[in-house]
């Protein structure tokens, strides 16, 4: 009698994840179109002219990437910890923080991605500088995992509470001030002719530093939840 | 108890002045007890006595407000317990997306899988031959109370602390559970299970333990919780 290797369980907890986001993909597309309505609004409000849109697509885009991914934060631990799938996590024999790092990874790869993916067709839509199709979507590849990372920290603080969604959006959007300043700043320093390499540096240490923290304060605020 | 020399090993689980109070209000206990190898203990109590509660504790998932619980002779954590347990509560811990066989095989890549078993023989064993490819979204409450028993029983482990395994289950599937509890048994596992008393295991228990609430704290707290040995 001997419990199963930890990579064992991950692999299962990703496969099982990937999956259950498979039986329910109308829902894994909700923030995407969410995303894209909202940068398609703004050429209506403000008029398709590109001395307009050009100079706030940046700006659009982080925040609807930041908004649509808050829209799917919620989400994250609320079907584990009402169906009691978390608590088997819990006394499962393998690092917590471990298995909640390959939920993490899951709900990015799965609502973040796609949108990074989309990412060159939201910038048409707002007249993107050109000059900044290629570091788009770096920027947003850097920032994205983050803003996973930190809001996952909050759901799991939030999750044992009824109706929750407001309080997790002020716990949030101050957290998520930071990342929007780096990455809408490297892209906006590239847009002036200026060095933007230094804020994506930041991105990327703040990155590496969330990978390592982030699923270990999931993992304490869960444990604390499901108490 | 066929094994005399079974209690010469420390318990395998044993509590000691047990009790655990929420907001400054007893749920449960002072409690002393010793699960063994090859027991199963029966705890019985009304609705709102604490059964679940004292279960969460031993689980590991809440702390206890007093006393102390032993594992195998040695204080109990969390990285000691959880290779051996495997835990039925109330929510079941099954995807309603996910096919019966589905749900069986996550548990066995996060559990491990007890030897000689497999998501498809576990599923067997528990009478649901033909259901494995059925979403547990289509199941009835009795039927997915036994794909969350094929968990229990696919998982490579010694303890079992099932909340209310006889809950939402028909006559054949309580003597199934019997049935289970007895060979688990057998094997040298042990059991602590909860029941609200409608229904109980009935094959030759060894022991229980009965649960009461306080009576609005006026009666002492050592009559609250009784322990009887048959």
């Amino acid at each position: 009698m001997r419990p199963g290797s930890t990579s064992a369980a991950c692999a299962a907890l990703l496969r099982r994840d990937l999956l259950l986001v498979w039986r329910r993909r109308g829902d894994a597309l909700t923030p995407l179109l969410f995303a894209t309505i909202v940068v398609a609004l703004f050429p209506l409000a403000i008029g398709a002219q590109v001395q307009e849109l050009r100079p706030i697509a940046v700006g659009v885009i982080f925040v609807a990437t930041l908004l649509a991914g808050l829209l799917a934060l919620d989400t994250l631990f609320r079907g584990d910890y009402e169906d009691g799938s978390l608590e088997q996590l819990v006394v499962s024999p393998h690092p917590l923080a471990l298995l909640l790092a390959c939920k993490i990874a899951v709900h990015w790869l799965t609502t973040a991605l796609p949108l990074i993916a989309l990412s060159p067709l939201l910038g048409e839509l707002l007249f993107l500088d050109p000059a900044l199709r290629g570091l788009l979507p770096l920027a947003l590849l850097l920032t994205t995992p983050l803003l996973s990372l930190i809001g996952a920290v909050c759901v799991a603080l939030t999750v044992g509470m009824q109706r929750s969604g407001m309080l997790l959006a002020l716990l949030v959007l101050p957290l998520y001030v930071p990342v929007l300043i780096f990455g809408a700043g490297a892209c906006n320093a590239a847009q002036m002719g200026l060095p933007y390499l230094a804020p994506l540096l930041w991105l990327a240490a703040g990155l590496v530093l969330a990978l390592v923290l982030a699923p270990l304060a999931c993992a304490a605020a869960l444990r604390i939840s499901t108490s | 108890m066929n094994d005399p020399a079974a209690h010469d090993r420390p318990p395998l689980l044993a509590a000691r002045g047990l009790s655990f109070s929420r907001n400054e209000e007893p749920i449960f206990g002072p409690l002393d007890f010793a699960l063994h190898a090859g027991e199963v203990v029966l705890m019985e109590g009304d609705n709102g006595a604490g059964k679940t509660t004292l279960l969460r504790v031993l689980a590991g998932l809440l702390a206890p407000s007093q006393g102390e619980i032993f594992l195998n002779g040695e204080p109990l954590t969390l990285a000691r317990l959880s290779p051996q347990l495997a835990l039925l509560s109330h929510q079941g811990g099954l995807k309603h997306d996910l096919t019966a066989l589905e749900n069986l095989r996550f548990a066995a890549g996060l559990h491990g899988q007890r030897r000689g078993l497999s998501p498809v023989s576990a599923l067997a064993a528990v009478g649901l031959d033909g259901f494995g490819e059925a979403p547990v979204r289509q199941l009835s409450a009795g039927q997915k109370k036994r794909v969350a028993l094929a968990r229990v029983l696919l998982a490579p482990v010694g303890l079992w602390l099932l909340d209310e395994p006889y809950a939402n289950l028909d006559r054949s599937g309580i003597e199934l559970v019997n049935r289970l509890l007895e060979r688990h048994a057998h094997e040298g596992g042990a059991a602590l299970i909860t029941s609200h008393g409608a229904y109980a295991y009935t094959s030759g228990t060894p022991r229980r333990i009965a649960l009461r609430p306080d009576p609005a704290g006026a009666e002492s707290q050592d009559d609250s919780i009784v322990e009887h040995t048959r």
